[in-house]
């Protein structure tokens, strides 16, 4: 499967997919953690996908997002941000209503 | 290979010349900074958009000379 179609699978089947460096349990960055940390605070469902294990996937998503750094989340499909966008989108509470106005909170 | 404010500064400059930027080194080491970029560019483009611009002005060193440049954009 090409790796474009891996990704596209995973935003599809996944409500909320974040491609991260290591896993939601132990990860691998202070981003990654971070991003982690505000959606293990928001008590919302997530995948984490490691991208550390899959080199392919590692260069993939920054081409398929068009984003040169990760942590990168989607929600629904759509990209969202990195770690800067999401925090600041926490911060001022925007993250938390587009998962309520998506019933995923 | 580290990338020093002044270079981080002359490129984005040199894509978004209205910019301001103010940049800090995070940790004394010329490989972890935040910083403020303010641009007339970034009205009426949603944050993403606007982070693009910056990284693409970083002409691919971010995510890789640039380990980690945390970023906050506004409009001007």
């Amino acid at each position: 499967m090409e790796i474009k179609d891996k990704i596209n699978n995973a935003i599809n089947e996944n409500d909320i997919c974040l491609f991260m460096k290591g896993t939601p349990d132990s990860p691998q960055c202070g981003f990654s953690m971070a991003v982690t940390n505000i959606l293990k605070h928001l008590n919302v469902k997530f995948k984490g996908i490691n991208v550390l294990e899959d080199e392919n996937l590692r260069q993939g998503i920054k081409e398929f997002s068009d984003w040169p750094t990760i942590p990168q989340l989607y929600i629904k499909g759509e990209f969202i941000g990195g770690c800067d966008i999401v925090k600041e989108m926490f911060e001022n509470g925007e993250l938390k209503k587009i998962f309520q106005d998506k019933n995923l909170i | 290979m580290p990338l020093p404010i002044n270079e981080i500064k002359k490129l984005i400059k040199e894509s978004i010349p209205d910019a301001t930027i103010e940049i800090k080194d995070l940790m004394g080491d010329n490989n972890h900074y935040s910083a403020t970029v303010k641009s007339k560019l970034f009205n009426n483009l949603n944050k993403i958009e606007q982070h693009k611009l910056v990284y693409k002005s970083l002409k691919g060193k971010m995510g890789n000379e640039l380990h980690a440049l945390s970023l906050i954009t506004e409009g001007k």
